[in-house]
């Protein structure tokens, strides 16, 4: 048997869980209700309608993909664990590493596919280079969600646990810039106190994705990136989630299954 | 799944109850809100950006929606919150468009100075892609304020800073079309058409508005003419 089958198999086997769980009728239903917003908002407009439909979905879209991500990793790898299918899955020849690895190339084909679905029709609001630049970006934001999905279920292995740590990071990642700027913008000589929050916020920036910097609507409205600020929000997302990878695979040798 | 019979009476008749209770609660309730509540104090920028989560073009377009909502709002607030929105997302037109097309229109004098001062000290911070906005500014300081020094100061303005090649030459003629013996019309009709020659205006909502604009314009005109 090649040694290949297997991972393959375990692939397949996390996209079609997310195909029959109705993941897909999901996506296509926040698509229809987004393009519903759209026409609403675009009623009340007084100018840049387009613009204000464009913003409007990519915002609404973008946190689409992340919350069905989320807890679609969230809720199969806790239901795995809940009905001890993982302990059958580890007496399998397969180790731990090609099992963990093989899941999260799932989820993250489950999140590449949601990006496709929706930035398609983006199409219709902005040139085909930004939607595709944006929608690659989306790409990736959603593989680093699911590790990060991946990593909190494995660990806390409890879902609303889980699921507050992912949307917390998440969150903080989308934040994290304004909070460095408010904690730098302070009138006046800054105190002991302030310089040490401040110390304190760079030094949490330190270990979050910036994730302002990737899936910018403005790449929608205005212009894509230059290619450098492109490729350099890119590779933040890919390291990050190989970072949570990484952790992820730690724990998982660690635990005693 | 077992038959609707299966569940007991007064389970359905305590369903009912509550869905009418609930539907006959919403109906009871006004639907448009009556009276807007007053326009509270603009938030910081920093304040607005950690409330985007990273998507300031689309917050700033919602949020310019939603003043939209206020009717007679404190304009010293008011330009705050443009203030504040337009530096959230500095390349949208929308804070602008709604002092000078909206805000600046008011029949009170001094509001209108407000509105339209606050589009003349943001057009100076990006003059190539704020013109629109100053040019109806500068036709309103002359027909609504008839303030004429003022309307040639913003002529003016945009003949010194609205340099770009892809600005129409119009523009920076503007002191000239400012000091034609036009009537508010007239000249509105002008600088409608022109924007439209010049490819700068193609927003199907703009032109929707600006068309209602110019058909209350020509009645308000006629009703002093007669």
């Amino acid at each position: 048997m090649s040694p290949a089958l297997p991972v393959t198999v375990l692939v397949r086997s996390v996209v079609l869980e997310a195909r029959r769980g109705g993941l897909p009728w999901l996506a296509l239903g926040a698509v229809a209700i987004g393009v519903g917003l759209a026409a609403f908002v675009s009623q009340v407009a007084l100018t840049e309608s387009r613009a204000l439909q464009a913003a409007v979905l990519a915002a609404v879209w973008r946190a689409c993909v992340v919350f069905l991500v989320a807890t679609q990793v969230t809720a199969s790898t806790l239901r795995e664990i809940q009905d001890k299918g993982l302990e059958l899955m580890l007496s399998l020849p397969l180790s731990r590493t090609t099992q963990y690895l093989a899941r999260l190339a799932g989820f993250a084909a489950c999140g590449v596919a949601l990006a496709i679905v929706f930035a398609l029709p983006l199409l219709a609001w902005a040139p085909p280079g930004a939607v595709l630049l944006w929608g690659a970006s989306l790409a990736c934001e959603a593989a680093l969600v699911a590790a990060a999905a991946l990593f909190f279920a494995m660990t806390l292995q409890q879902f609303v646990p889980a699921i507050t740590a992912t949307a917390g990071l998440y969150l903080l990642g989308r934040s994290i810039g304004a909070i460095q700027a408010m904690a730098a913008a302070q009138l006046g000589e800054p105190s002991a106190a302030s310089r040490l929050a401040q110390y304190a916020v760079d030094a949490i920036a330190l270990v979050l994705p910036r994730l302002e910097a990737a899936t910018r609507t403005a790449w929608l409205l205005y212009e894509p990136p230059a290619a450098g600020t492109y490729a350099t929000a890119i590779a933040s997302l890919l390291l990050y989630a190989l970072l949570l990878a990484a952790g992820g695979l730690f724990d998982f040798h660690r635990r005693s299954l | 799944m077992r038959p609707v019979s299966a569940v007991p009476r007064w389970v359905l008749a305590f369903l009912s109850l509550t869905l009418a209770t609930q539907v006959a609660w919403q109906a009871r309730r006004d639907t448009g809100m009556a009276a807007a509540p007053e326009l509270p104090p603009a938030p910081g920028t920093h304040a607005l950006r950690l409330a985007s989560f990273g998507e300031p073009e689309g917050l700033a377009r919602l949020a310019m929606v939603h003043l939209q909502s206020y009717r007679t709002p404190d304009y010293a607030r008011l330009v705050e919150w443009l203030e504040a929105i337009l530096e959230l997302d500095p390349r949208s037109q929308y804070p602008l468009f709604s002092a000078a097309r909206v805000y600046a229109e008011t029949p009170d004098p001094e509001r209108s100075r407000m509105a339209l001062d606050f589009v003349y000290r943001q057009f100076l911070r990006d003059p190539n892609r704020r013109w629109p906005s100053l040019a109806h500014a500068a036709l309103l300081a002359k027909h609504r304020l008839k303030d004429l020094p003022l309307a040639r100061r913003y002529a003016q303005a945009l003949q010194r800073h609205a340099t770009a090649s892809d600005v129409p030459p119009w523009v920076r003629q503007m002191e000239i079309f400012i000091l034609e013996d036009l009537n508010e019309l007239e000249a509105a009709r002008i600088l409608v058409g022109s924007l439209l020659q010049s490819g700068t205006l193609h927003d199907p909502a703009e032109l929707r508005f600006l068309e209602q604009r110019l058909q209350e314009l020509e009645r308000r005109l006629a009703e002093q003419n007669r």
